[in-house]
């Protein structure tokens, strides 16, 4: 059986590589369309991958409330401390009514030249309360989070992101050591650990926490807040959250739906969304450039066969003299077919991790090559090998002997 | 002992557009096992539609054909493709093998299909011995464009009979060799009729290649019109030696 196998494979590739040009020319369709087909799975998993991760970065079921809204150009986007809708009192009030969240904190943010000693660095401020870290799964490297008496007594203590705890004290022990923020000492009781690039690159990890009261009052001399950020108890209550806070907050602002809205609620899934439709986008392309090319080989592989079978028609009718049953012709023409196929995909393999690297390289989306795509489009190449090469091998296996013999 | 070929009123009828023209019309034949038999005739005779259909390559109208008694008039596609594989060999005018391929693959060709999976070493043997036996030892990596018309035929006679076949059936095998490379194939199919006792069916126009078998069957119109032993059966053999030496270089 194996044997057999081995001698039918043995004559395909004979028959293959007797006119090589020509067969690497047929197989290119389906070299392309294999390929487009690895850089779309490739995308497609990097995407997710990237949203997965960024999900779990931002934080675990994670609701933000913001002050501004999505419908007024400028508004949310126009600067922190443009919009002063949002207060500590609204944060309390969904901390009481609504029932699904597990952990809420008022944040406000500012940016700030810090110093330490010699060392001068401009970063980026959060104030939030000790809640902060949990709702953002984020661990502490080292030393201690901020504690509720902290923040009620508004403290000059803060929390050090990697990038700015090595910044300011390369080679030294952060904690315990004492800082300036726009004069004001703060001591630093806590080093985050690393978190890495953000949804839109930015250094996630060159940051300050403090406590919010102690940003409001003696940094930025507010009384709003910029965010609200909640933690819903369990992962299928994070859109209930949504709608309950946005309902609560319509209430107390007494606004009447999206288009009054000073606020804007946003879940960390609806965050990612944007850019998985940026891959989606890219991968529908690739989807049809990966069909196109795929069905346009198959039909360069059938009419090649076609061609073959006509060209060795002879050879065929002396097989059939000498023994050759209709699925010994059959099986012979179809195996040339995939095996055309079968490299062709193989190649394509090749190309499509070559051109997911440059996607990643290039243009610096994330792509993520995995056992299953390349299953995928093998199984698509040699798909296309049987379902195009059947015509022809059966075309093959029926001609009559004595015809072929006799055919020139 | 039933004869190894019976042909009893066969008849073959082709359709060309509404009419049908009658290729064989009744043909009585016998050969017997171990025979060596010529069948005569001009182009168009009806000749080759009979070895067509005694190799199995084609099926009769009517009428009855027994290969070693069995009635294989009626035989599907690929039990045919099977009986020709494991009891007819073939040699035809043109050859017919395969182009960039050693003598010894196409020597190997039926052993492909004859459902043995014979390894590779035991295909190498078999084809060697036989390629040896009509005297290409020396020649069984070379092409078919690398060998002249004698040899190239000399390869198609080991190919026919590599799986042991009791019936070969020859289609003009000299029809495009010169006279002396004619003589030496028609001394291999007189050896191995003579020795091995393989039934040679020669199929030929040419009478002075008849009269190598021993028996003539001339057809006409689609009928045998004679059947007769041939008077002064020629050996090739004894020609040859006749023959001043081969200008052909070994």
């Amino acid at each position: 059986m194996i044997a057999e196998a081995l001698s039918i494979l043995r004559i395909a590739f004979r028959a293959l590589a007797r006119n090589k040009v020509r067969s690497a020319l047929t197989a290119l369709g389906v070299i392309i369309g294999v390929a487009s087909v690895i850089a779309m799975i490739a995308l497609g998993s990097g995407a997710r991958a990237a949203i997965d991760e960024q999900i779990q970065s931002t934080g675990t079921n994670v609701v933000f409330v913001s002050a501004g809204s999505h419908n007024r150009p400028g508004a949310a986007h126009g600067g922190m401390g443009s919009v002063q809708t949002l207060t500590l009192e609204d944060a309390t009030a969904i901390r009481e009514q609504v029932p699904t969240v597990a952990y809420l904190t008022p944040v406000v943010r500012g940016r700030a030249q810090v110093i330490a000693g010699s060392q001068n660095w401009n970063t980026s401020i959060e104030g939030a309360d000790e809640s902060y870290l949990t709702i953002r799964n984020w661990p502490l490297a080292d030393g201690e989070n901020l504690s509720p008496r902290d923040v009620l007594l508004a403290d000059k203590v803060c929390l050090l992101g990697d990038t700015v705890a090595r910044t300011l004290f390369p080679g030294e022990d952060p904690v315990g050591q004492v800082l300036r923020v726009k004069n004001l000492p703060f001591r630093v009781i806590g080093v985050l650990s690393p978190k890495g690039q953000g949804q839109w690159g930015q250094d996630q990890d060159d940051v300050v926490v403090a406590p919010y009261t102690t940003i409001q009052r003696k940094l930025l001399g507010i009384t709003f807040i910029h965010q609200i950020m909640i933690s819903a108890t369990r992962s299928d209550a994070v859109e209930r959250t949504a709608v309950d806070v946005t309902h609560l907050l319509r209430q107390r602002h007494r606004t009447s739906g999206p288009e009054d809205d000073d606020f804007s609620v946003r879940t960390v899934e609806e965050m990612a969304e944007t850019r998985s439709q940026l891959a989606q986008t890219m991968s529908g392309l690739l989807m049809s450039v990966a069909s196109v090319s795929l069905l346009v080989g198959g039909i360069g592989i059938m009419n090649i066969m076609l061609v073959s079978v006509t060209e060795r028609t002879r050879e065929i009718g002396l097989r059939m003299a000498v023994g050759a049953r209709t699925r010994d012709i059959l099986s012979q023409f179809l195996t040339e077919a995939v095996s055309l196929s079968v490299l062709g995909g193989v190649a394509g393999i090749v190309l499509g991790v070559a051109v997911s690297a440059a996607l990643t390289r290039v243009l610096g989306w994330p792509t993520m090559i995995t056992a299953g795509a390349i299953l995928v489009a093998f199984v698509f190449a040699a798909a296309v090998g049987i379902f195009f090469g059947y015509y022809p091998a059966r075309k093959a296996a029926d001609l009559d002997p004595i015809d072929a013999l006799r055919y020139e | 002992m039933a004869p190894l070929i019976q042909t009893v009123g066969l008849r073959k009828d082709y359709r060309v557009g509404d009419v049908i023209v009658p290729a064989l019309r009744g043909v009585d034949l016998e050969v017997a096992g171990g025979g060596f038999v010529s069948v005569v005739g001009a182009s168009g005779s009806g000749k080759s539609t009979l070895m067509n259909i005694l190799g199995l390559l084609d099926q009769p109208t009517g009428g009855r054909y027994l290969l070693s008694g069995e009635d294989v008039s009626a035989l599907d596609r690929d039990r045919r493709a099977t009986l020709r594989n494991r009891t007819i060999g073939f040699v035809f005018q043109s050859f017919n093998l395969l182009a960039r391929t050693s003598a010894l693959e196409n020597v190997e060709l039926p052993l492909l299909y004859d459902g043995t999976h014979a390894t590779a070493a035991d295909r190498h043997r078999r084809a060697r011995a036989l390629l040896e036996a009509v005297g290409l030892g020396s020649r069984v990596d070379h092409t078919p464009a690398q060998l002249s018309g004698g040899q190239q035929q000399r390869v198609a006679i080991a190919r026919a009979l590599v799986t042991g076949p009791r019936l070969l059936l020859a289609d003009e095998p000299t029809g495009n060799l010169d006279s002396r490379t004619s003589i030496e194939i028609m001394e291999i199919l007189q050896r191995l009729n003579r020795d091995d006792g393989l039934t040679v069916v020669l199929i030929t126009h040419e009478h002075d290649i008849a009269e190598y078998g021993e028996r003539n069957v001339v057809f006409r119109d689609g009928r045998v019109v004679d059947d007769q032993p041939v008077s002064r059966r020629r050996d090739a053999s004894a020609e040859l030696q006749a023959l001043p030496a081969p200008e052909e270089a070994a």
